[in-house]
């Protein structure tokens, strides 16, 4: 049961991490895109299980 | 204007790219730091906790257990076993533990040793805690770098937590978090958490190999009442009790005995002594790192125990332990624990002469303190073929 719920987990982390990368290329404001990359950072580095 | 949006994304994702790979590659050299050990002429044979427990085969929590002895394995004296690294960001326990697997040899008796009781809660460090990712203990032939570790495993091998956490078997209620807390899962369950599963095999290595003692090595804040002490389940009293007075009255420092709660459920002093055979000892040091008022969370803290904001908290009586300008150097703290550990085989070779443990070659708190931890630590260059090990 828990291998499940992590493998959900990783697809929700995959998955909110590529709804920042797409709002960080559809975004015209500066302050907006560095805020998607500021929180883009940790799920990426969850995503490949660095922390 | 389109190019200057351009330039503008290529320039913050160059920006992003570079904190990411800067980050990414340390905490990837942090979590896959290998750690060299030189087993010393006392050991016998190095195994996996897999051989206990082959569920844990495998994993990274599958820890590395040093059998150090004369003879053979199988011998009818008396058997011990050392926890280091049970709370991983409690340094002491596992340098101790090293500087028995470097140095001690055995006359009587078997005495298994583990450094990393959980390998992941050493991969990873908490989070909004500031801590170093690592430490470094000079040695006469250069520095030796050690992980820092963590109080719970690590979130990457053992995730989600539950909203309240249901200690197996007692079924008292904990707090989430201490699922991935080593000395809250005792005894442990072959089909539970990897947390659990380690305590499991670590419950069948104590009843399989007829473990007497158990001697789980910790340091606790000085903000937290059961500090320098030895907590003692209720077959352990008398020898705990002399211990202390032996430690007391011959190393030069004083400790102190508590009684192991008997509600209190899934710590080793509790568990391991209602389910096996053994009897368990938990040892703790002091250590101003792990206090909730400390100052600057750096490697120089966690080496010499200096805070300026918990010494404060002292004058204001909120300590159960002294701290004065002096700190808690972790030479001290290092050399406490070898010195209780000597004097617990001492007192039960003492009151069980037909179970011996006699154990030579480690050094004790005066010398730690005069020479140093590193002085004790042995040169992974100069390692004899077949000695050299890594956790």
């Amino acid at each position: 049961m828990a291998a499940f719920i992590t493998f959900l987990y990783y697809l929700m982390v995959a998955f909110f991490a590529a709804c920042f990368i797409w709002n960080f290329r559809r975004s015209r404001n500066w302050q907006s895109e560095v805020l998607y990359l500021i929180v883009l950072l940790p799920f990426l580095l969850r995503l490949f299980r660095l922390k | 204007m389109k190019n200057q949006l351009i330039r503008r994304k290529a320039i913050f994702t160059a920006a992003f790219l570079l904190v990411f790979l800067f980050s990414g590659l340390s905490f990837y050299r942090s979590r896959h730091l290998k750690e060299p050990v030189v087993a010393g002429d006392g050991l016998l044979e190095v195994r996996k906790l897999s051989h206990y427990f082959p569920g844990l085969r495998g994993r990274i929590n599958d820890a590395s257990v040093y059998i150090l002895g004369k003879g053979t394995t199988g011998s009818a004296d008396g058997a011990a076993l050392v926890l280091g690294g049970s709370h991983a960001e409690e340094p002491a326990g596992r340098l101790a533990a090293w500087l028995l697997v470097e140095n001690a040899r055995l006359e009587r008796g078997r005495l298994f040793v583990i450094l990393s009781a959980n390998p992941s809660a050493s991969t990873s460090t908490r989070p909004g805690g500031a801590y170093p990712p690592d430490y470094e203990i000079p040695t006469p032939w250069g520095r030796q770098k050690f992980r820092q570790g963590d109080r719970w495993s690590n979130p990457l091998d053992q995730w989600p937590d539950p909203e309240v956490y249901i200690h197996y078997p007692s079924r008292q209620q904990l707090a989430y978090m201490d699922i991935r807390n080593q000395n809250r899962t005792w005894p442990g369950r072959p089909d539970g958490t990897m947390t659990e599963k380690t305590c499991y095999a670590m419950t069948q290595l104590i009843i399989k190999e007829k473990i007497d003692l158990v001697i789980d090595l910790h340091e606790a804040e000085l903000q937290y009442p059961v500090i320098s002490t030895i907590v003692a389940h209720q077959k352990g009293e008398d020898l705990a009790a002399l211990a202390s007075m032996m430690i007391s009255g011959e190393e030069g420092f004083n400790i102190g005995v508590e009684y192991s709660p008997v509600a209190l459920r899934g710590l080793s002093h509790r568990e391991i002594g209602d389910h096996t055979q053994a009897i368990p000892l938990l040892l703790e040091t002091p250590e101003p790192f792990l206090d909730a008022t400390r100052g600057r969370t750096d490697r120089a803290l966690l080496l010499t125990g200096k805070d300026e904001f918990v010494m404060k908290a002292g004058r204001h009586g909120l300590l159960f332990e002294k701290l004065d300008e002096n700190g808690w150097p972790i030479d001290v703290r290092v050399g406490r624990h070898l010195s209780s550990i000597i004097q617990i085989f001492k007192v039960w070779t003492e009151l069980h002469p037909e179970r011996p443990i006699q154990m030579e070659n480690v050094p004790r708190y005066a010398e730690v303190i005069a020479r140093g931890t590193g002085f004790y630590l042995k040169n992974p260059d100069l390692a004899p073929a077949g000695r050299l090990f890594y956790e």
